[in-house]
């Protein structure tokens, strides 16, 4: 993968959770749970699974929904609850899924991926094949009773899940660090016999070395693998949010490290951009996440009789 | 015809569906070590023992329901379903609408509740309406063992997650079962007994409770129609509002105790659609708002007896004459 593609797509992450929080301010689109700051995790891993491997995601989906391909304008039509968002307005912004692009049963229940990966983990096993799920939670749903049931499970069963722990050091509003003793989470996959690994979270190029590397041992031995990409939430936990709880120095300390910063520096460095093509892509995302504004406002919203469908198969 | 039990009507259904479909799986505590013979026909892979941990096993069967497989779950005692609520409910439950349709869950989850084996509030608890009320789920309760075989094939064989209450004070009744036994329909009650005075609608034990009430009714010159609802939700409806339009009276009977119980819904529903059928006002004779309790006496004066049935029918049958007579 080039480290190039990946900058473009981190780029269009975070243009499209600012575009979300700049019409939020305005008044005119819901609030979000944004990503930004942690782009590296999301196009590290999802950008070295294959097309027939599945993705199971949370409330702070953007990052994985755009890496994985799903279209900026139906995103922004969802989250605006409009008729043309992928679920017909009836996830808003918490809860999307692309089932079409193996982006499933997005759950925004803290842990829920993480108890629903374990029977598409099982799908994938009784099929047969090398497909891999790859389950993205964070340091909050480590906390959770079903962390323990699922990755357990999992191990005890050989299923083919890549639990990826985005280590953001925020549960919603609590500090990472008032809630648990270690600092690195993959640090529990001793516990279950499995293999772990922590990686920066906020070097995409290191992410996409070890998720690979990780799905590779799961396509060989089919058995889990707990890998963290050690991150940092960089906004609140739901948009609109001042952050008057958050340590300033800490912040600047990260925002310092700002993964879209660092991969930009090295492939200047590198010889492998020229401010002129980065520009030149960052003209390309702004026109893509206007023209996906653009389609979100001009779609109609869902009929009323929508509220009574899609209860039952 | 074969007489066999509810407890091996379950297991030959759980086999019959299993030859059918091979995408149809079966997990929980125990399951594999209490159910050798699905082992031995289909398999370790297809039949597995879990760790004894509810929330992980029903959230295995949404994730591996949504992505093509129809996995059974046996959770054993209903009050355990506690630790699998967020899965059923939020996931299994909701994500098909959430997500706009793109998914389906096609699983049953079994769980033994009730009272007649002295274990206590905390393994007997009849939580069928909590599952009425969360949307996307389907629930039946059975009361023989053609029909735990009949619906058990059906939930099997339906797209959506349905929750099988088996009532363990009926687990060894035997009953006839045919060999070809098809599968039941979810959502269709059956007219176990007819009548012409007074309608009483039950499910689970009530059901014999209710037949041994017509019984002691018919030899005081009342005729009861006996309506097993057999589904919980959907509830056939239209079934209940055509025996009440025969007889005009309704006594609506459930182990589960009574505030917001299935009998509020069916009593509510009757009284919106049917009020001008009804003789006399609607009765209710349900478990009462405790705990159950463990003690066999206790547990019996727990669960409504066909003596509280047939006074409470004959108390609806006056009103209705007296109301008669007066007109």
């Amino acid at each position: 993968m080039k480290p190039i593609a990946m900058l473009e797509r981190m780029m269009l992450i975070r243009a499209f959770e600012e575009k979300n929080v700049a019409l939020q301010a305005e008044g005119k689109a819901a609030g979000t749970c944004t990503s930004v700051g942690q782009e590296a995790s999301a196009v590290g891993v999802v950008f070295a699974l294959e097309p027939k491997d599945l993705i199971l995601t949370n409330h702070r989906s953007a990052g994985h929904l755009l890496a994985r391909g799903a279209d900026a304008g139906r995103m922004m039509a969802e989250i605006g609850g409009r008729a043309t968002g992928y679920c017909k307005g009836k996830s808003g912004t918490l809860h999307i899924s692309v089932k079409d692009l193996g982006v499933i049963l997005t759950s925004t229940i803290v842990g829920g991926e993480l108890s629903l990966a374990t029977g598409v983990g099982l799908s994938l096993s009784m099929q047969g094949g090398d497909a891999v799920a790859a389950c993205f939670f964070g340091d909050g749903a480590a906390c959770e009773g079903i962390f323990h049931e699922s990755v357990n499970l999992a191990a005890v069963w050989n299923l083919p899940v890549l639990y990826v722990c985005e280590n953001n050091q925020w549960q919603a509003y609590v500090r990472r660090k008032e809630t648990m003793l270690i600092d690195h989470i993959s640090e529990r996959a001793a516990g279950y016999g499995i293999e772990g690994r922590t990686v920066d979270g906020n070097d995409v190029e290191a992410v996409h070395a070890a998720a690979s590397e990780a799905i590779a041992a799961i396509r060989k031995t089919r058995r889990p693998f707990l890998l963290e990409t050690y991150t940092y939430r960089l906004r609140g936990h739901f948009e609109p949010d001042d952050q008057s709880y958050v340590d300033a120095a800490e912040l600047a300390g990260w925002k310092a490290r700002d993964p879209i910063a660092t991969l930009r520096k090295r492939l200047l460095e590198r010889g492998e951009a020229t401010e002129a093509s980065l520009d030149a892509i960052a003209g390309g995302v702004r026109e893509k996440i206007e023209a996906a504004a653009q389609f979100a406002a001009s779609s109609p919203f869902p009929a009323p009789e929508e509220v009574l469908t899609d209860v039952y198969a | 015809m074969p007489r066999i039990t509810p407890m091996q009507a379950i297991g030959e259904a759980i086999a019959e569906e299993m030859r059918l479909d091979p995408r149809v799986v079966m997990f929980g505590e125990g399951v594999a070590t209490k159910r050798r013979e699905l082992v031995e026909e289909f398999g370790a892979a297809r039949v597995r023992n879990t760790p004894l941990a509810e929330g992980i096993i029903a959230g295995t069967a949404a994730g591996a329901a949504a992505t093509g497989l129809r996995p059974i779950i046996d959770l054993l005692f209903a009050p355990f379903i506690c630790f699998s609520m967020d899965e059923i409910v939020n996931s299994a439950g909701k994500l098909r609408y959430i997500s706009g349709g793109q998914f389906s869950f096609p699983l049953v989850a079994l769980a033994m509740t009730g009272c007649g084996w002295t274990v206590g509030a905390q393994h007997n608890h009849n939580i069928e309406a909590w599952f009425a009320h969360a949307p996307g789920l389907k629930v039946v309760m059975p009361s023989n063992a053609a029909d735990f075989k009949g619906l058990l094939k059906a939930a099997i064989r339906d797209e959506n997650p349905v929750m099988f209450f088996a009532d363990m004070g009926l687990l060894h009744s035997e009953g006839e079962v045919p060999d070809d036994q098809p599968a039941v329909p979810i959502g269709k009650a059956a007219v176990v007994r007819a009548g012409t005075d007074v309608t009483l609608v039950a499910y689970a034990k009530m059901v014999p409770a209710c037949l041994a009430a017509a019984e002691t009714l018919a030899s005081q010159g009342v005729s009861a129609e006996v309506v097993d609802l057999r589904s919980v939700k959907p509830w056939d409806e239209q079934a209940v509002l055509a025996s009440v339009g025969k007889t005009g009276r309704l006594l609506v009977a459930h182990e589960a105790s009574r505030t917001c119980g299935v009998g509020a819904e069916v009593a509510a529903t009757v009284a919106e659609k049917a009020f001008d059928e009804l003789k006399a006002p609607i009765v209710r004779v349900t478990g009462p708002d405790t705990p159950a309790p463990s003690s066999w006496a206790l547990e019996q004066a727990f669960v409504p007896q066909p003596a509280a049935i047939v006074e409470a029918a004959l108390g609806l049958s006056r009103k209705g004459r007296e109301e008669g007579t007066a007109a």
